[in-house]
């Protein structure tokens, strides 16, 4: 497929490698990949069976499934047990465990669940139903929270009065601020989403690089860029320097897309967030403005904050500090699996545990 | 494999997407229930012996939604679904039952439309529908329609898995995923559009084309579960490794964009018209050449070998030259969020 295959050349990749092992010598260097995308990439084109031993790549918070905490999915099935509710919900969510049940558990009840693959189709279901409330679970990063945005602002244009969003949303920059000051990180070089910073810039990275010292380089999703990452923060290493660089140049400019973050910032605003294995960060999730409070599922059904009830012995956040790797857990491929997760990590197609179990 | 430990035990739709759970609901309620050496073959459909002749036997119940799709429909779908399970099986598909169970107020000229499907369709793969039944159930209680077929052949080949040895070759008879992908569009969920069309055809000549070769030793049609979910049952069946090279799999560029955008592997996506066979390596320059001339396995390629090191696992080499294992689906799969 034209503009896919291009970006998964054979030669191109050898070529990338031999690069990389003449770059690398005989140090050992440690990379984060923090989009599970990246995770994803990297599992399914069998990256790691091809780079040296002295390579690692950890797995990042940058999966927004994995991060959603299980408080947040007890509000959105304590929601679907209401009569005239209609949740619509990204297919990701479906399998993670809440503190009980799962949204694919009350699917089977009879709840009604719909999945959905965009905001808008929210959108058009509570058009189509209007005795009903429709609420969209509003979960992922700067990559999908535009279109959220402009869902609620359509659906106020339209006076489309019965669609309600339960907002999870998060920040990246935040996260990565709490990974870099963390002293045990044992982090050279970040690989950081391409599809965030499309909308976000690199400005809001740059303190990875001046106040942490920490070579970032911005990657697409394919193959080749994931190589060409790796290269680009390898030089920085050997150069001894430190910056944030931009490898995805075909989709990410420096100052991102402006109009996407005026509409994102037109209904949402930074609030403290919990994240799942991480716990509260400061400015690391997006509420919605007053203006935009009628829409807010939170508000409309007076739902109550419960802290989450994590499963004993689960070290998914030990997992997205990058601290262990999945095969560490104890329940690891025994009582946690994909077929029933206990963790965020397993349960999501990008999760790293999923893409351990699956692909390593 | 870990037990089921389902928090409330409930049917899934994911029990019946043909990966994993789906095979565990076969272990766990009908293998200890209905416990025979027939069945506990786990075949596509049970070989069984009346008078001296050896009798292919297999069912299968169609659901798919929406009943009419790009290169097919309802009807015609469960008359090939059944041709080609007996057709893998090494027989010549012979009869075919027909049970509908039809929700109340369909229109009849949609019926009419499927019974006419169904007899073309029986008439191109040669086969007879010598008996059915209708039931009609309240409004809600089916979606439109449901059929069931169940088949009949006699045996020209036995292909048991056991005869599968390392060292064997796999062969695809053609590109994967184009099955799903029309009938996922179809529903009209997605604001966009393909070109692809259903796969939708009857395998027993092209089955019968090759079964004469001797070192055919093993043939399968990956359906619902994909290529990745045949390949795992092979593995599991043989207790070897298989390796695939994934440079080797056809996947159409209409296919191939539906993934992308909606996060799928076209590896686990249903076909209806491919074949899987697993041959002695020798003689795979014959069963390509035989395969090649019949119009539905023109694009046959090797795409992979039976291997004794891999523990029983089954591994893809990517397009880059990396490897990587290809379990069986968890689950259904679901789109991701980005």
């Amino acid at each position: 497929m034209k503009y896919i295959d291009e970006f998964r050349d054979r030669d191109l990749c050898l070529c990338l490698i031999e690069k990389i092992e003449s770059l690398l010598g005989d140090s050992e260097v440690a990379i984060m990949e923090v989009c599970g995308t990246h995770t994803m990439t990297i599992f399914r084109s069998g990256i790691r069976t091809l780079l040296p031993q002295s390579i690692r790549l950890l797995s990042g918070p940058g999966c927004p499934v994995c991060v959603t905490p299980a408080a947040y999915l007890d509000q959105a099935i304590a929601l679907s047990e209401i009569e005239d509710v209609i949740i619509a919900t990204f297919g990701d969510m479906m399998r993670v465990p809440g503190s009980g049940s799962s949204l694919e558990t009350q699917r089977a009840a009879g709840k009604k669940i719909a999945v959905v693959y965009s905001p808008l189709d929210a959108l058009n279901i509570a058009k189509n139903n209007p005795d009903k409330k429709v609420v969209f679970l509003a979960v992922g990063f700067e990559t999908t929270s535009p279109s959220v945005a402009v869902t609620a602002i359509e659906a106020k244009k339209r006076k489309i009065s019965n669609l309600y969003l339960l907002s999870a949303h998060k920040r990246i920059p935040p996260a990565l601020r709490l990974l870099a000051k963390d002293r045990d990180l044992n982090v050279d070089g970040f690989i950081l989403p391409g599809h965030v910073s499309t909308i976000i810039g690199i400005n809001p990275y740059l303190f990875l690089a001046e106040e942490y010292g920490i070579p970032s380089v911005i990657c697409g999703f394919e193959p080749l860029d994931i190589l060409q990452g790796i290269c680009m923060i390898l030089y920085q290493l050997k150069e001894k320097r430190a910056a944030v660089e931009v490898q995805y140049k075909r989709v990410v400019k420096n100052d991102g897309n402006p109009g996407a973050m005026a509409l994102l910032n037109k209904v949402f605003i930074e609030t403290d967030s919990e994240w799942r294995g991480l716990g509260v960060i400061a400015n690391s999730g997006h509420a919605m403005v007053e203006e935009y409070k009628e829409l807010d599922a939170k508000e409309v059904f007076s739902l109550k904050e419960r802290p989450s009830v994590e499963n004993e012995g689960c070290i998914c956040g030990e997992i997205l500090k990058g601290r262990k790797i999945p095969n560490q857990c104890p329940h690891f491929g025994e009582n946690c699996t994909p077929y029933s997760p206990l963790g965020p990590c397993m349960v999501s197609s990008e999760g790293s545990c999923a893409a351990y179990y699956k692909y390593a | 494999m870990p037990p089921i430990t389902n928090m409330h035990k409930k049917i899934l739709l994911a029990h019946g997407s043909g990966g994993s759970l789906s095979h565990r609901l076969i272990d766990e309620v009908f293998l200890k229930n209905f416990n025979n050496p027939f069945l506990s073959e786990k075949d596509d459909g049970a070989v069984v012996e009346i008078g001296g002749t050896r009798l292919a036997f297999t069912t299968d119940s169609y659901v798919v939604k929406p009943i009419f799709f790009p290169g097919g429909d309802i009807g015609k779908l469960s008359v090939f679904g059944t041709v080609n399970d007996l057709a893998v099986m090494g027989a010549e598909p012979l009869y075919i039952s027909c049970g509908l169970i039809i929700e109340e107020g369909l229109d009849q000229g949609v019926l009419e439309e499927i019974a006419l499907s169904m007899a073309q369709a029986a008439q191109i793969a040669g086969v007879l529908l010598v008996t059915g039944d209708t039931k009609v159930v309240e409004k809600g209680g089916a979606d439109r329609i449901y059929i069931n077929t169940s088949g009949v052949g006699i045996v020209k080949k036995e292909l048991p898995v056991n005869g599968i040895e390392a060292g064997d070759r796999i062969i695809l008879s053609g590109s994967v995923g184009e099955h799903e992908v029309s009938v996922l569009l179809a529903r009209e969920e997605f604001p966009f559009r393909s070109q692809v069309t259903s796969d939708l055809a009857p395998l027993n000549r092209l089955a019968s084309d090759i079964l004469g070769v001797d070192g055919v030793k093993f043939m399968r049609d990956p359906t619902r579960g994909g290529l990745a979910t045949t390949l795992n049952e092979i593995a599991e069946g043989i207790g070897l490794g298989i390796m695939v090279y994934e440079d080797k799999i056809g996947v159409s560029d209409g296919v191939a964009a539906v993934c992308e955008l909606l996060g799928l592997d076209p590896l686990y996506l249903a076909n209806e018209g491919k074949m899987v066979v697993v041959a002695k390596q020798d003689c795979t320059g014959e069963v390509l050449k035989r395969m090649r001339q019949n119009p539905l396995g023109k694009e046959s390629e090797i795409i992979g070998e039976v291997a004794a090191e891999l523990n029983g696992r089954v591994c893809l080499r990517t397009k880059i030259g990396g490897t990587r294992i290809l379990d069986m689906l968890a689950g259904e799969q679901l789109p991701r969020i980005c």
